[in-house]
């Protein structure tokens, strides 16, 4: 009997089109990009995928500004992002929860912005902040409280934060639905204990509600946090990491130098250590999460 | 000083009332139950003093004070939770000394206070666990000590022992009584089980759908029913009961069977009324294996139909005007279902209850 034919055989056989499709999607791409980013490969010039150089593509960026500054903003752009969606998702969550009817309905709207493909938000608040025909200029002149036009995607910080608008207004609710699914389950036994007590409306926040609602913070910021680090669409819509690359985050300098210079080893280069980047987030946030979880067994 | 008094508190939800105008005087230092069968209204008349239910109408004081508007924390309680509501992230030593860190008390004072309350309930080696690492009864002396460390005027429990096992419920019980006596507050302890009830309480408040049934020591409630609902629902395994009409200054029962009416009851027994007997199986006991042999009594034959031998005592289900009547026999005998006995009724602790009213006919 052929071994294909043995009854130990059929669990393999069985999974070899998944393994195969998993093989050809996943593990061959991963390891051809790696292995290029250990080479001198530039799209252009074919020959030189077999031209190894060994840790020098990861030597020279690892020493170079062009790498690290972006680097840096895209960590700080995580971090305000973050944080910022965090307290405004929590706001929502809260207030959402309080009202009684036409909850369903608040919560469905709550998730528009998430049905937008990035590129139309992207265009969508480029518009908004164009300097000449925006409607955040035109705004801001009517109402008196500018006089010129601002230059919203083209001043360095103004860009930042107007893609932070941007970002921030289309994933906000991730954080208000998973924070509001945390607001549901919470048992009302520790509220009521806590009013005994001895705590006001503020401090039972402070001391029972929030403390209960941040696994699900950790959990929405995980999901978020891997999400940000690999933004690309919205800001290349936006400003195309400019002007003269006062925008440029990790994956918009990743394309530039992979496609726009064709210099796809060095790409790969970045994009093995901007994948560091988004793993230390994951797991730091899983950590927090972890930890939560053990004494939430106990919530009874 | 902290007595509490209700005055015609009533709750309603929407257009549902469930708790009726109650009137309740509770003094200083008492402990008082609330006792009554799942869904009468004793939590919500306990969460109504605790203030964490609006009062729909009627008054509320503690002390001297009307606390209708006072949010819970202006009303110096503290109350334990049937669920024991624990800060689940906290552990212990956080729980307990979480009320006294809101109310801005020194580290010190607090890190004391805590010892002293884990040292009287045993909790000391379990100070630094979560609640997610504690068995159920840890949990439960951990909800106690939090309610004890903050010292209230009173102290308010919402059925705190129904989710211990039996044995555990027992020995819970005792230490909740000799804690009152250690630390004397006031007390207001909700509970369905009337033995804690009885064991616990100076005084029980027996409610019923929303209204009180009777208020008095436990031992007023058992010896003096005011009405059948409160004679089945204190006294474990609970009163006969059986229908009958006055005849001859007897009570005849369904199959003609007489019993006659006690002197106590005479002034109320007009012939013709119609009345329910009421009788505890201890009060009916094979001739010679009762609690009291002499004083008024009836006897009648009975058979057997099933017997629960309890060591020094035997439960035994029998029938009499056809209805099931519990009895009980005092001594080492074993009964044989079949068996033919005559029983004698203890009539001087009997009652006369109204058919139609269930009142007690001594309160006409
Ligand atoms: N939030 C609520 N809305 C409507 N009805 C309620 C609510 N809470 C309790 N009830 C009703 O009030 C009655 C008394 O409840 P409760 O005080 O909890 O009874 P128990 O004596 O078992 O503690 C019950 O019939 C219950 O269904
Ligand atoms: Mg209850």
């Amino acid at each position: 009997m052929p071994f294909w034919r043995r009854e130990s055989a059929t669990p393999f056989l069985l999974l070899t089109p998944a393994l195969l499709t998993m093989a050809f999607v996943v593990i061959i791409p991963l390891v051809f990009s790696m292995y290029t980013s250990f080479t001198g490969y530039r799209l252009v010039k074919p020959d030189s995928l077999y031209d190894w150089v060994g840790f020098r593509n990861y030597a020279r960026i690892l020493s170079d500004w062009e790498f690290w500054v972006p680097f840096g903003r895209t960590v700080l752009f995580l971090t305000v992002v973050l944080n910022v969606e965090f307290l405004l998702g929590l706001g929502i969550a809260l207030l959402i929860n309080r009202i009684t009817w036409g909850q369903r309905t608040l919560r469905t709207i709550m998730m528009f912005p998430m049905m937008f493909s990035p590129i139309l938000v992207g265009f969508q608040f480029k518009f908004l902040f164009n300097d000449n025909i925006g409607i955040v200029n035109n705004a801001l002149q009517s109402l008196g409280l500018s006089d010129g036009a601002i230059a919203w995607l083209v001043d360095a910080k103004l860009a930042f934060f107007s893609i932070a608008i941007a970002e921030i207004w289309m994933s906000t609710s991730v954080f208000a639905i998973l924070l509001l699914a945390g607001l549901f389950a919470m048992p009302r036994d520790p509220l009521e204990a806590a009013k005994v007590d001895g705590c006001n409306a503020w401090q039972t926040f402070r001391h029972i509600t929030l403390p209960f609602l941040m696994p699900f913070a950790y959990i929405a910021m995980a999901i978020r946090s891997l999400d940000v680090a690999r933004a690309y669409d919205i800001v290349t819509v936006m400003t195309d990491g400019g002007p003269a690359g006062r925008t440029e985050i990790l994956w918009t300098l990743i394309a530039r130098v992979g496609y726009d210079n064709s210099r796809m080893g060095m790409a790969n280069a970045m994009a093995y250590v901007s994948t560091i980047l988004s793993i230390l987030f994951t797991w730091y946030f899983y950590r927090k999460l972890v930890a939560a979880r053990r004494y939430m067994g106990g919530a009874q | 000083m902290a007595e509490i008094t209700l005055d015609k508190v009533v709750k309603k939800y929407g257009a549902a009332s469930v708790v009726h105008g109650i009137d309740l005087e509770i003094a200083h230092e008492e402990f008082v139950v609330l006792v009554g069968p799942s869904g009468c209204g004793k939590s919500t008349t306990l969460r109504m003093i605790a203030g964490l239910e609006d009062i729909s109408g009627g008054i509320v004081r503690i002390g001297d004070r009307v606390v209708n508007d006072l949010p819970p924390r202006k009303r110096n309680i503290s109350m334990v939770f049937q669920n024991y509501a624990l800060y689940p992230h906290m552990n212990v030593r956080e729980n307990l000394g979480f009320g006294l860190k809101i109310a801005g008390e020194s580290p010190d004072n607090i890190s004391k206070r805590v010892d002293e309350a884990a040292a009287v309930l045993g909790l000391t080696p379990l100070l630094d666990r979560t609640p997610a690492e504690l068995s159920g009864g840890q949990r439960q002396r951990v909800a106690m000590g939090r309610a004890i460390v903050r010292r209230p005027e009173v102290f308010l429990f919402d059925e705190p022992l129904s989710n211990l096992d039996a044995k555990l419920r027992g020995q819970m019980r005792a230490e909740i009584k000799k804690l009152h006596q250690k630390v004397r507050t006031t007390v207001v302890y909700v509970t369905h089980d009337q033995v804690e009830a009885m064991t616990l309480a100076d005084r029980i408040v027996v409610m019923r759908d929303g209204r009180i049934e009777q208020v008095g020591t436990p031992m007023e409630a058992f010896n003096h029913p005011r009405t059948t609902f409160v004679a089945t629902f204190i006294g474990s395994p609970p009163m006969n009961l059986l229908p009958g009409v006055i005849a001859g200054g007897a009570v005849r029962l369904a199959d003609g069977t007489t019993v006659p009416v006690p002197d106590r009851l005479k002034p109320h027994a007009r012939d013709g009324r119609k009345v329910t007997l009421g009788i505890r199986p201890d009060d009916i006991s094979p001739v010679g294996h009762g609690l009291s042999q002499d004083g008024p009594g009836a006897e009648v034959d009975l058979t057997v139909e099933l017997a629960e031998p309890l060591g020094m005592e035997s439960l035994i289900y029998t029938r009499l005007a056809g209805q099931e009547v519990l009895a009980k026999l005092y001594g080492p005998r074993i009964v044989q279902p079949g068996e033919q006995l005559t029983f004698r009724m203890a009539l001087d602790r009997a009652h006369l209850f109204d058919a139609e009213t269930g009142q007690s006919l001594r309160l006409d």
